[in-house]
């Protein structure tokens, strides 16, 4: 007994001393880690830092290296802590109490408390501030806090998003409770709780952050973060091809046909995984000829989105069938998209009237010829050159369409809030919660509001509003693939496809994973060796 | 004299508000609301707060009520505050200003340093093979697109040769420069823009020099130089050139608004935040506050280099007698 132990003791440590070696032998020690920066193209500026302002790309990106919210999507996008340990749900979806993380500091070295939460949602509330947040926070009744590491919101009526509607960044009360915060200097010196600190915004040029050395997840490995303003997309491909820029998102010719040359393979590596965003053609359901389902399940037939795939996006995109993310639950697989086939088409439109009296190619009705204008805004390719081989399909089965191409503002003041338009193409860039109320329930057709297309069906309205107030995961799911299979027949919109995402980073980055939330969730985690480093 | 120059400048008064007046009206004429970029659609931004926005920024008032308060602002030197991010409107354009001076500043030496030369010559040397070449040249600049050849040349020099930095106006890793690195710096960032800007402007100025300078030398008073002797460097540079540089003052005090214009197909494809980035930007951000500040500063440095060039007129060439030509 007692010489077996005797063994038995220098076994186990030899075996740990050997897993150690395994360990030490892929991965390097931590001081071998850290240092260099990376540096980020990005086409525009940020406008402001102030984050409950903050509602553009680049500035978002900012923000959410400097600040935490309560929760956050984890790679698999569901909702995980970020500043709150834990939370708990009460009263059927009434009631949220988070449970504070203890160790978060300030990047000026005070304490993170509820006091800071509950100072983001007044501002959040004050109707003197610029913020375009304030909707989802409307629906709390009050937010109390019992103690420093203790926020408990009561809400009006249960609301399934709200969780994650505290993925809205926190701010500082200690800075900012005596501040404007529309005109506030913390705008451009913000301090958060974040992985990353602010250090300089030269506007237009550059914005730099450094490391936390104290932030609650561990010192992130890169030093510093920079964020480079480069407006022209062929400037930063010049800038790739010096390796003056680190990483930059690349379109998909890029992708396909200008990066596989050796210096590329040598020094960069190439990611790709699904978008956010899908893009579709939207009907004006006030038409008399859009209104009948049969004319645009037709239309649906007649468009090959596998061929605009593979054309416009050298096949980096995915065909959609919903208004959901596709890695996510909320997306329904078993929709299939329906094949191309342009006899079925016109058969379809066939049996509706459309049929083409006169033998000049295009159908008509009722003397009627069947044509209509599609909007597309100015400055998207991939878009344009959509509406042009829709326009090519359509042609094929007697269908004229045209193509207008309108500036942004335009385009959504005169044409689509007026209501003024046949059919649109546009995108819908999503949140990570499934909710979509504001697209598609009924009562949103005001000037200005997103169902803009008149969409009106008592089943999706109804699935709508029992999907906001239901939390459980499964019973949301069964929801929303309803909400898709609904809205896959019935094609008020014809959902056409989402384009991926194609990163490029520079090879000296280890450690870099796609996930279906995408690469930068693991951020703090991405470095690289010493020996490899390019900058103090 | 003094007289004539505070009436002169007092009639630009109403001419500088009617140009703000005409310019506030036609900016608002373009649909769109400075609140759109925020909130059109982004299904996160309830109908509630986008009204909510639009009353903050005073933008459910009639345009002439808008004109009023920012007139009122106006007189006091105050530009207003961004809509996109509230900044002070002085401040986004202070600190645009200085790269873009430089930038427009060292391309106008560089364009009368090269091209009244090239024009004297090519004027002096009319017909000959040098004065075909300047010309080819010339009109090569002039209607090579510019952003083309920037391209080219960052492409040539950044990568291929690997002398120039490619875009920007700093190294990334300036701040640990010394200070002649850091003026190196700045001037390698700035070979590229500043040779392309002068670039296109070459043809302008040359040919007008060139023309100019042929009919001073067809004139008597340069046959009488020749006739006493006097050599042919003395002629052309002392009495020709005089005469013929006169009208490129008119074009000088043209160009002063032209220093704190940029342009924005260039300082972006250069990565410059210049002015024609934050014009452009503004334009399309319907970012009123800043459209009009531009505007305003440009109206300005328009008259003013217009006045600029009669006063200097009056001291260049004395037959000019600004008090006695009422309508000038």
């Amino acid at each position: 007994m007692s010489v077996s132990r005797i063994v038995k003791i220098p076994l186990i440590s030899l075996a740990v001393f050997f897993l150690s070696l395994l360990f030490h032998d892929s991965s390097l020690a931590d001081d071998q880690k850290f240092g260099d920066a990376i540096v980020i193209s990005s086409i525009a500026d940020a406008r402001t830092l102030v984050p409950i302002l903050a509602s553009d790309a680049s500035s978002s990106d900012i923000c959410g290296m400097i600040f935490n919210a309560l929760v956050k999507y984890d790679k698999d996008i569901s909702i995980v802590g970020d500043l709150a340990e834990s939370w708990e749900i009460l009263d059927g979806g009434l009631v949220i109490v988070f449970h504070l993380k203890k160790n978060v500091l300030w990047h000026d070295g005070a304490p993170f408390t509820s006091k800071d939460v509950a100072f983001t949602y007044s501002k959040l509330m004050d109707p003197a501030v610029k913020t375009p947040y304030s909707g989802d926070f409307e629906r709390i009744l009050k937010l109390q806090t019992p103690d420093d590491y203790t926020v408990r919101v009561t809400y009006k009526e249960p609301f399934s998003p709200a969780l994650s509607s505290w993925g809205m960044w926190i701010m500082p009360e200690h800075i900012l409770k005596n501040e404007d915060l529309n005109k506030t200097g913390f705008s451009r010196h913000p301090v958060g709780t974040g992985p990353y600190k602010f250090k300089v915004w030269q506007t237009g040029q550059k914005i730099e952050l450094v490391s936390n050395h104290e932030y609650f997840d561990g010192r992130p490995y890169i030093d510093r973060y920079i964020y480079r303003i480069i407006p022209d997309d062929a400037t930063i491909f010049l800038e790739l091809q010096t390796r003056g820029v680190d990483l930059s998102m690349l379109s998909p010719l890029q992708y396909a046909r200008q990066t596989g040359n050796d210096f590329f393979k040598k020094s960069y590596q190439k990611f790709r995984y699904p978008s956010f965003g899908f893009t579709y053609m939207a009907y004006n359901l006030s038409d008399p000829k859009f209104r009948n389902v049969s004319v645009r399940r037709a239309l649906n037939y007649a468009v090959n989105k596998k061929e605009i795939v593979d054309t416009i996006f050298f096949g980096l995109g995915r065909i959609t069938t919903g208004p959901y993310m596709m890695d996510s639950w909320a997306y329904n697989k078993d929709v299939v998209s329906a094949s191309y086939d342009p006899v079925k088409a016109k058969t379809l439109l066939a049996d509706e009237g459309w049929r083409d009296i006169d033998s000049d190619g295009w159908l008509e009705k009722d003397g009627r010829e069947f044509e209509f204008t599609l909007i597309v805004n100015q400055g998207n390719a991939e878009r344009q050159r959509t509406a042009e081989m829709m326009q090519k399909y359509l042609k094929d089965i007697g269908v004229r369409m045209r193509i207008r191409v309108l500036e942004w503002n335009a385009l959504i003041n005169e044409f689509i809030n007026k209501k003024k338009f046949d059919a649109v193409l546009m995108g819908w860039f999503l949140g990570r919660d499934p909710d979509n109320y504001d697209i598609w329930h009924s009562s949103k057709t005001r000037e200005g509001e997103f169902n803009f297309i008149g969409y009106n069906n008592s089943e999706v309205d109804r699935l709508l509003e029992e999907g906001r107030r239901t939390f459980d995961r499964k019973k949301r799911e069964i929801i929303y693939h309803r909400i898709h299979e609904i809205l896959y027949a019935e094609q008020p919109y014809m959902f056409l496809y989402s384009g991926d995402m194609l990163p490029i980073i520079s090879k000296r980055f280890h450690d870099i994973e796609v996930s279906p939330i995408g690469i930068g969730y693991n951020f703090i985690k991405w470095y690289v060796p010493k020996e490899d480093q390019r900058y103090k | 004299m003094l007289k004539v120059i505070a009436k002169r400048f007092m009639g630009l008064v109403p001419v500088f508000f009617g140009i703000t007046l005409i310019s506030f009206f036609v900016i608002h004429l373009a649909p769109g609301k400075p609140t759109d970029i925020q909130t059109s659609l982004n299904p996160k931004v309830s109908y509630e707060a986008r009204i909510r926005l639009e009353k903050l920024y005073g933008l459910d008032k009639p345009v002439y009520l808008q004109y009023a308060d920012w007139l009122k602002r106006f007189v006091t030197f105050d530009f207003g505050r961004s809509y996109t991010d509230d900044r002070q409107v002085s401040e986004k354009i202070a600190e645009r200003l200085p790269v873009t001076v430089l930038i427009n500043a060292l391309a106008l030496i560089l364009i009368l340093g090269v091209g009244i030369p090239l024009g004297v010559i090519s004027a002096v040397k009319r017909g000959s093979l040098w004065d075909r070449l300047t010309t080819i040249f010339v009109f090569i600049g002039f209607s090579t697109p510019e952003f083309w050849l920037a391209l080219l040349l960052m492409s040539l020099f950044g990568i291929n040769l690997g002398w120039l930095p490619i875009s920007g106006i700093r190294s990334l890793d300036f701040e640990y420069f010394s200070i002649t690195g850091k003026a190196l710096d700045i001037s390698r960032h700035l070979i590229l823009p500043v040779f392309l800007s002068a670039f296109g402007s070459l043809a302008g100025i040359s040919r007008y020099m060139r023309t100019s300078m042929i009919g001073v030398i067809g004139q008597d008073f340069i046959r009488t130089a020749r006739a006493k002797g006097l050599d042919e460097y003395a002629v052309i540079y002392k009495h020709a050139l005089k005469n013929a540089v006169l009208p490129v003052i008119t074009l000088i005090g043209l160009s002063i608004p032209g220093l704190i214009g940029g342009s924005v197909i260039f300082e972006s494809i250069f990565a410059i935040p210049g002015m024609g980035r934050l014009f452009y930007e503004s334009v399309m951000a319907r970012d009123y506050p800043v459209i009009m500040g531009v505007l305003s500063i440009g109206a300005v440095l328009t008259l003013l280099g217009n006045l600029l060039a009669d006063i200097a007129y009056y001291y260049a060439d004395p037959r000019i007698n600004l008090a006695s030509e009422k309508e000038l």
